[in-house]
């Protein structure tokens, strides 16, 4: 079985498998990092506060977040053909994943924006800094190792939502485990994805928990 | 013209009233010490006068324009008040120059080179100058505190808002600080110091101001007169718990 067609079967896998989940995480960063720092100046305390802008936000979140992934899947089928033509595919998986992505992304990049001190957050204020400044340059800029962690997770994720995405022909690693594995009883095949999968987990946290520490000036 | 003008300031918490109908002028040159028991409304009171907290009634008055958190000028109106609070708020993952340059290249959009040579010629005045490219965490409270007064200066503020900016210090790093602000007062700079060091507001005051439950109980242009003897009673008894 371990011929030249399987390894480069599955040498695409893990190609298809990290085009999907780099993608899907970027543009679920274009989508959710707005909304994370919309979510956190619009909250109580924040620097524009918006009762129900923020509520707004927050029930749509809570409701994206809560629809399992595969249904999610195969509700936004009729977009996904409409922006890329099929609804099979790596290059098709990446929207799904993107709107899977969008909202947890959201959550977390709120939750790294609000740990940046309230105290220095207010000097920049005092400086008479405007509301982008204090965004990018304080906000973000002071909370860039919390939002590096945060990216490591939000890749771990989708990169198994994206084995999930096998089931209806996702491609990637996920849709080989699961037509070899649990199609043809290939269990050999599936432990090699499987072992795949986890070795490019553990790269992508590697490298953004090693970014963080280098980032961090916060302790020694 | 007054540099700061506040009339009839009311500032409340809900139903809390922490500052009642209250009336100050500021001159240039002045250094104003707020002195008073805690909660009586001192650092509520110097946050005021840049609209970090929102006022209930009243007016604050900078060169005779209102300063109002939600007016379109509030970002100039801002830069002529200069804040320096109590736990520095420097900015963690900036070095120490970074920390100082924000604010001009950000907010007053000043060209690098000039911004940075008053950078370093602030932070030679305090005797800081070596530390340029450290972080944060790698200074003392009081080194901390002395760069963040430079922040403020290098934004030409009008008057200097000082909150407590020795409370949380080492004993022993609170008088580099306060030389530091005793060279400023020297130099003309105008303040509005919170503090409770008394020998120093002694020292420093050309105004002393004793607030007790948001009000102005006591007011002296005479800071010896004010601190050997007092005219009120409440000022008496708070300036005696400091002695032993």
């Amino acid at each position: 079985m371990w011929d030249k067609t399987m390894v480069i079967m599955l040498l695409e896998g893990i190609r298809d498998t990290c085009y999907m989940t780099l993608a899907s995480t970027f543009f679920g960063y274009v989508l959710g990092l707005p909304l994370g720092i919309l979510l956190t100046l619009t909250d109580k305390g924040g620097l524009a506060p918006n009762k129900s802008l923020y509520r707004i936000l927050d029930i749509i979140i809570n409701i994206a977040r809560s629809v399992p992934f595969l249904i999610l899947l195969i509700v936004v089928m009729p977009l996904t053909k409409l922006l890329v033509g099929q609804s099979y595919g790596s290059t098709a998986t990446v929207v799904p994943l993107t709107l899977a992505a969008a909202p947890l992304i959201g959550r977390m990049v709120e939750s790294s924006l609000k740990e940046v001190n309230a105290g220095v957050i207010e000097a920049a204020v005092s400086m008479g800094a405007r509301k982008r400044t204090i965004v990018w340059k304080v906000l973000i800029g002071e909370a860039r190792t919390s939002l590096l962690v945060g990216a490591a997770i939000v890749l771990g994720t989708v990169l198994g939502y994206s084995a999930m995405a096998g089931v209806v022909g996702g491609g990637g690693l996920g849709d080989i485990a699961i037509r070899y594995g649990y199609y043809r009883y290939e269990t050999g095949v599936m432990l090699v994805t499987l072992v795949f999968i986890i070795a490019i987990v553990q790269i992508m946290q590697g490298i953004g928990s090693y970014a963080a520490k280098k980032l961090d000036h916060r302790n020694s | 013209m007054s540099l700061l003008e506040i009339r009839h300031l009311h500032k409340a918490y809900g139903d809390k009233t922490i500052l009642k109908d209250f009336d100050l002028t500021v001159e240039k040159g002045d250094v104003v010490v707020v002195i008073g028991p805690s909660g009586c409304g001192k650092s509520t009171f110097l946050r005021c006068i840049n609209a970090l907290e929102e006022i209930q009634g009243g007016e604050v008055l900078i060169d005779g324009e209102p300063i109002r958190r939600s007016a379109k000028n509030i970002s100039s109106m801002r830069q002529k008040v200069g804040m320096v609070f109590q736990s520095y708020d420097l900015f963690p993952h900036k070095t120490i120059l970074e920390n100082i340059l924000l604010a001009p290249l950000k907010v007053q959009k000043r060209n690098r080179s000039e911004a940075e040579a008053e950078a370093m010629e602030l932070l030679e005045r305090v005797g800081l100058a070596d530390r340029r490219d450290d972080f944060p965490r790698q200074l003392s409270g009081g080194q901390k505190q002395r760069v963040a007064i430079v922040r403020a200066l290098i934004m030409h503020p009008e008057i200097l808002l000082l909150d407590e900016i020795t409370a949380a210090l080492d004993p022993e790093m609170v008088r580099e600080v306060l030389d530091v602000v005793m060279s400023l007062a020297k130099a003309g700079s105008t303040m509005m110091i919170v503090t409770h060091e008394m020998a120093f507001a002694k020292a420093i005051a050309t105004r002393v101001l004793f607030l007790e439950k948001g009000e102005i109980v006591e007011e002296s242009c005479d800071a010896k007169a004010f601190f050997e003897h007092p005219k009120t009673k409440r000022a008496e008894r708070f300036l005696k718990s400091f002695e032993y």
